[in-house]
């Protein structure tokens, strides 16, 4: 399909996703674009199928029809070496899913050592550099249960971004977190932000959204319902069902 | 009493035996130290391909381990050692061991192993797999050390069992320390060689048993 010159082409390029489990169908033919150094939120009511969208953007999840391109590389197609693809864009959990066998530091330096073949004081000197980013210089030889929730999605971030992905997952980065524990990863994501990473992130924290977002998407039942700049979709709503979820975000 | 120790603590008994007993140790250590790594090494082969492959390896490498472990070890030996010849198949006794072994122990080595990949939550594999690390490197580096952690006291609690059960080997003619003693006891008429054989298993394995319970402890503290 060619490209109009004026246009970037996007990071994040799906169309058409499906996903179905056995009878219940999660994704009903879905698009998202996303482009470079945007940042795209994704809300919607629980089983409005974000999070299985987000998991589909790394093949976590394998779509059962649609394509994906990412940075140009077609992640369905059986030809794409999904691990070398899968550097590219990085993800963190709600449940943060760091190893707890290995220190802070460890964690960022599997990837680097193991997929992209650094040596072990290169790797250390990224892993040292990434945690530094993300304010956890003091803590890097500290194991996951000796860390904080916080700390912990902080250093999952720091993993992540470690390998230089062209875009960031996140799926619920601050659901598991004590509320005094969310403010300091939103500002590692705001700052990731300012340095002109792609994100897409799927996330309750409305407020963040305002303030950060390029774009919000509005999901429902597998669907895209709406999607716009924050303030119109915050705002001025056209859904029956997004006005609907605003106003119960609202009330809490 | 006197009779009592005359017949199971017989000092000059235990003197007149002891080459043989401290030969017959030394070939239980050794046996100890070809049966536990091939018995791991199988027991992580059936974990990983019960896990990890293939849903037809799977199912195979589920009946194999089933096999095996309603196989009494014991008979699988004999088969081993006095059957196999029978299809001009000689393996010999370190031969019969050695597969009885990997097959017997691996089957309960895999299951133990097994257990404890199953303990590691799937984000661990997700999260490994999200920074680019293939399958068999998430299984490497991060599943399977948490793996054998959360399944550690099990594992060393497998592995006294299978110290013990090189005894069986001396049905096979291999001069361990149970046959040694044996042999002992009938050219003695005594059975002071069985006793101090008894206390050789109890020295060699209590610090096992300790570090067992130790282990385990700490397990249920860490919960």
């Amino acid at each position: 399909m060619p490209v109009s010159a004026d246009a970037p082409r996007p990071i994040v390029d799906a169309r058409g996703l499906w996903k179905r489990y056995g009878a219940l169908t999660v994704l009903h033919g879905v698009d998202l674009s996303v482009a470079e150094r945007e940042l795209v939120f994704i809300i919607g009511p629980s089983g409005s199928g974000k999070s299985t969208l987000l998991r589909c953007l790394n093949r976590l999840e394998e779509p059962d029809d649609g394509s994906i391109h990412v940075d140009g590389i077609e992640l369905l197609s059986p030809k794409t070496d999904i691990n070398a693809a899968r550097r590219r864009i990085g993800m963190v959990f709600q449940s943060f899913n760091l190893y707890p066998h290995m220190t802070a530091r460890q964690n960022v330096m599997l990837a680097l050592r193991k997929v992209l073949g650094k040596s072990r004081d290169e790797a250390d000197s990224i892993a040292a550099a990434a945690l530094h980013r993300v304010g956890l210089g003091e803590r890097m030889d500290h194991h996951p249960a000796q860390l904080s929730g916080g700390q912990q999605q902080r250093v999952a971030i720091a993993r992540a971004i470690a390998l230089e992905p062209r875009v960031m997952l996140f799926d619920e980065p601050t659901s598991a977190l004590d509320p005094e524990l969310v403010g300091g990863v939103l500002n590692v994501m705001r700052e990731l932000r300012e340095s002109g990473m792609t994100m897409v992130v799927v996330s309750h924290e409305m407020a963040f959204a305002r303030a950060a977002a390029d774009r919000v998407v509005f999901m429902a039942d597998g669907q895209k319902l709406e999607e716009g700049p924050p303030a119109q979709i915050f705002g001025d709503p056209q859904h029956e069902r997004t006005r609907a979820f605003i106003r119960q975000i609202d009330r809490h | 009493m006197d009779d009592f120790l005359t017949a199971f603590l017989n000092v000059e008994i235990v003197r007149e035996a002891w080459p043989i007993l401290w030969q017959g140790f030394l070939y239980t250590l050794a046996l100890s130290a070809i049966t536990v790594p091939l018995g791991m090494v199988g027991g992580v082969i059936l974990a990983l391909l019960s896990t990890a492959g293939p849903r037809g390896i799977r199912w195979a490498a589920a009946a194999w381990t089933d096999l095996f472990r309603a196989i009494p070890p014991l008979v699988l030996l004999v088969f081993l050692y006095a059957g196999l010849p029978f299809a001009g198949l000689d393996v010999g006794a370190w031969g019969a061991v050695a597969i009885g072994f990997f097959l017997n122990t691996g089957a309960y080595y895999g299951e133990v192993l097994r257990a404890g990949i199953g303990s590691v939550p799937r984000g661990q594999v997700e999260a490994a797999r999200s920074t680019g690390l293939s399958q068999a490197q998430a299984l490497a580096h991060v599943v399977l050390p948490q793996a054998v952690r959360n399944v550690l006291p099990d594992l060393v609690s497998n592995t006294l069992e299978v110290v013990k059960l090189t005894s069986i080997a001396s049905v096979v003619a291999l001069p361990e320390l149970l046959f040694q003693a044996r042999q002992a006891q009938n050219a003695t008429y005594n059975a002071t060689p069985i006793v101090a054989a008894a206390i050789a298993y109890f020295l060699l394995l209590w610090p096992l048993v300790r570090l067992i319970s130790r282990l385990e402890n700490k397990a249920m503290a860490g919960r």
